[in-house]
């Protein structure tokens, strides 16, 4: 089944710490003033726990986990998508 | 002949030149009450039968009405967004106009102020409103206020109206920083969280309307929706308010019948004052076109192919400098952001500190210049960076010549003095 | 005596506590210098941003357990009476009251630090950082409890410690003093990289 997780991101949150970038290079880089630019589309499944751990570690909580692209709703870890 | 079938009259007898759907043809003087009324009867509203309401949003649907300030989204199906749902909701009328070479708004809020109030009490009818927010720019409130006693005075409305003065800054006029600027005292949009129409003010349904736009619902709630597609283009119907500014002869705010072409709207201006090698269409935030395509194109968005946006025509004379007059916008825009996030805060003031370099003919990488704009844009908290963005990409397309003569330190403009009165201070 | 007796008959609960006690301080202080370099987005030692966050919460969860083990320990002992509450509550110890009201307070706030991170999400950022700020409060009572509960500040080694762990701390807050007067002044003007690179010095702008 095709993963539809995408992450979202609270920008008036986001302070440009950064720490998401590191934990997922291969989604989010930064821009020349270290805000977070986040690739379009779902978040694949070998990711997933990395996505999880950025939405975790972010210090301002600014990154969260939605089912799809308009939910409005955060994900949390329980759903059954990411039971590993 | 019914008051609409003279208005309409006079405007195919007189070509394109007049029509006084919204504005008064005595200009000068504002429409009173019993002179508004004179001219189009009360309007009757029932707005405890739910089959009322059904019939009058289904014209506003067929009418094809869509918003004047700025996004032009279907009123039909925002006010079913709120028939939808349940708790009492607001109308919030927007007059902030935080564009500040637009005028339509006021002008409109000035001379016609009862077409919109009544616009805002049909509104609140049909979605069953507690109350009424009239958020006018602070040149008008005198006016609006003066409306609302005459209305009070013969007790002509049963839903109360209260009139907040609007708060100063480009991004004032947005949907979400008015209802925050009404709730909080802080004129900032929201980001993107939940649509007003679900939750706005104090978490209740709120329908925010631009002040045009709630003057033509006024107005097809009273002659339906044939008569508003009466003048106008078949995808982009009705009329509209534009504000004409620049190099024209006599610039002010005209009301056009979408569609028309773009050279008889100019002419209502009495066209330009000096040559012209570019229009910015939609107002600061908005997209440039080059003059040449555009004057004989039809004045709509499908017809030029730019968004309308709040309906200001710039008019950029040929001799002027397009790079000079981009870089000066984008930094006004650029300390107009509410600076809540990264790519306003700090994205914007390097493009426009970019733009001026250019301007000045310093040598510059391009490359930043154009990743920046590429960057900002969808990642802002609100629409800013996206209008910013798009208004970039059509200068540095339409002034490309100029933009190649700069980038090797040249600048082939005559006059390098600056047509657009931008406000130099960034208030908010 | 034989060894196993005189072992046996060593003040097992107390030596313990003394011990967690010291351990504690030492691993409470990382907690915070790792808490502040967590805010000021520093790499130890090229260790990434989030490993130096992930430490800090780990080590602050074990803090609790020593904690634990330090107060259960302190009660306890037959040697001194300290009461369950005495743990908790400030003002209740009849052993050296100040002392250990000292460690109560922080144990108090500590607990409130903790008990709204593990929350933080349903808290929401704004409540959860002012409650954070507690920690500022709480080392100094832990630090001031520590040297007026302990015996051992003659043993050098122990100074060393605990006077190793205060400036540590202190360093680390005069360093996120710094950084709060630094980021006001880059909010009004970042610095520009493209600008940089681009102004030469015959041009002067500003950058």
């Amino acid at each position: 089944m095709r993963s539809q997780v995408v992450l979202h991101i609270d920008r008036i949150a986001c302070d440009g710490r950064g720490t998401c970038a590191e934990l997922l290079p291969e989604l989010i880089t930064l821009d020349d003033w270290g805000y977070p630019i986040i690739a379009d589309g779902p978040v694949p499944r070998d990711l997933g726990r990395l996505a999880h751990a950025a939405v975790e570690l972010c210090p301002k909580m600014a990154l969260q986990l939605r089912a799809s692209e308009g939910d409005t709703r955060s994900m949390s870890k329980s759903t059954e998508e990411w039971r590993q | 002949m019914s008051s609409t079938e003279l208005l309409d009259q006079r405007a195919s007898n007189e070509g394109t030149a007049r029509i006084h759907r919204l504005l008064p043809s005595e200009p000068w003087e504002p429409v009173t009450l019993a002179a508004h009324l004179d001219q189009h009867g009360a309007l009757v509203q029932h707005p405890s039968s739910e089959q009322w309401r059904e019939a009058t949003v289904g014209e506003i649907e067929r009418a094809g009405l869509v918003g004047r300030g700025g996004a032009a989204f279907s009123t039909g199906r925002k006010l079913r967004a709120l028939l939808a749902h349940r708790g009492r909701p607001f109308v919030i009328a927007n007059g902030t106009e935080g564009e500040p070479a637009s005028m339509k708004d006021r002008v409109l809020l000035a001379r016609s102020p009862h077409l919109v109030l009544d616009g805002a009490a049909l509104a609140a009818s049909l979605v069953g409103a507690a109350e009424i927010i009239m958020v006018v720019h602070r040149e008008v409130s005198e006016s609006v206020d003066a409306a609302l006693a005459e209305r009070r005075r013969i007790s002509l409305d049963s839903t109360k109206f209260r009139v907040v003065t609007a708060a100063d800054g480009f991004v004032a006029g947005e949907a979400s920083a008015v209802v925050n600027w009404v709730g909080r005292g802080v004129p900032i949009p929201l980001g993107k969280a939940p649509r007003m129409t679900e939750r706005g003010r104090q978490g209740r349904p709120t329908l925010v309307q631009n002040v045009e736009t709630l003057a033509h619902l006024g107005l097809v709630g009273r002659y339906g929706a044939d008569w508003f597609r009466q003048l106008g283009a078949v995808d982009e119907p009705g009329t509209m308010l534009v504000t004409l500014a620049g190099a024209f002869v006599t610039p002010g705010v005209f009301e056009v019948a979408i569609g028309t072409r773009t050279s008889d709207v100019l002419e209502l201006a009495g066209g330009p004052s000096t040559p012209i090698q570019a229009l910015l269409i939609g107002g600061y935030f908005g997209t440039w076109t080059p003059a040449s395509a555009a004057l004989s194109a039809p004045f709509s968005a499908s017809g030029l192919g730019v968004g309308l946006g709040a309906g200001l025509v710039v008019a950029f004379p040929a001799a002027g400098c397009g790079v000079l007059e981009t870089a000066r916008l984008v930094r006004y825009l650029a300390s107009q952001s509410a600076g809540q996030c990264g790519p306003c805060k700090f994205g914007l003031p390097a493009i426009a500190e970019q733009l001026e370099l250019v301007a000045q003919g310093v040598p510059v990488r391009y490359e930043d210049l154009t990743r920046w704009v590429d960057e900002i844009e969808g990642r802002g908290a609100c629409g800013h960076p996206d209008g910013v963005a798009r208004h970039i990409r059509s200068a540095l397309d339409v002034f490309g010549h100029e933009v190649s003569e700069h980038l090797a330190g040249r600048c082939s403009a005559s006059e390098r003095r600056s047509s657009l009165a931008v406000p130099t201070q960034g208030v908010w | 005596m034989s060894a196993g007796a005189a072992v046996s008959q060593l003040p097992w609960m107390w030596l313990v506590s003394r011990a967690s006690g010291l351990m504690l301080l030492v691993l409470f202080s990382t907690v915070f210098v790792l808490g502040i370099s967590t805010r000021l987005g520093t790499r130890l030692r090229s260790m990434p941003r989030f490993a130096v966050t992930e430490l800090h919460r780990t080590l602050a969860l074990f803090s609790v357990a020593l904690l634990a083990l330090h107060g259960a320990t302190a009660v306890l002992d037959p040697y001194v009476s300290i009461g369950w509450w005495a743990a908790v509550l400030p003002f209740t110890a009849h052993y050296r009251p100040l002392a250990l009201s000292l460690g109560a307070l922080a144990v108090d706030l500590g607990a409130a630090v903790l008990i709204t991170s593990l929350v933080r999400r349903r808290l929401g950022h704004r409540w959860w950082r002012t409650v954070h700020w507690l920690a500022y409060a709480s080392w100094p009572l832990a630090f001031m409890h520590s040297l007026s509960a302990g015996n051992d500040m003659s043993i050098w080694w122990v100074a060393a410690l605990v006077w190793g762990s205060g400036s540590a701390v202190a360093l680390a807050v005069v360093d996120r003093i710094l950084f709060t007067r630094q980021s006001r002044k880059e909010t009004i003007q970042r610095p520009n990289p493209a600008v940089r690179r681009a102004t030469s010095a015959q041009w002067g702008v500003r950058s």
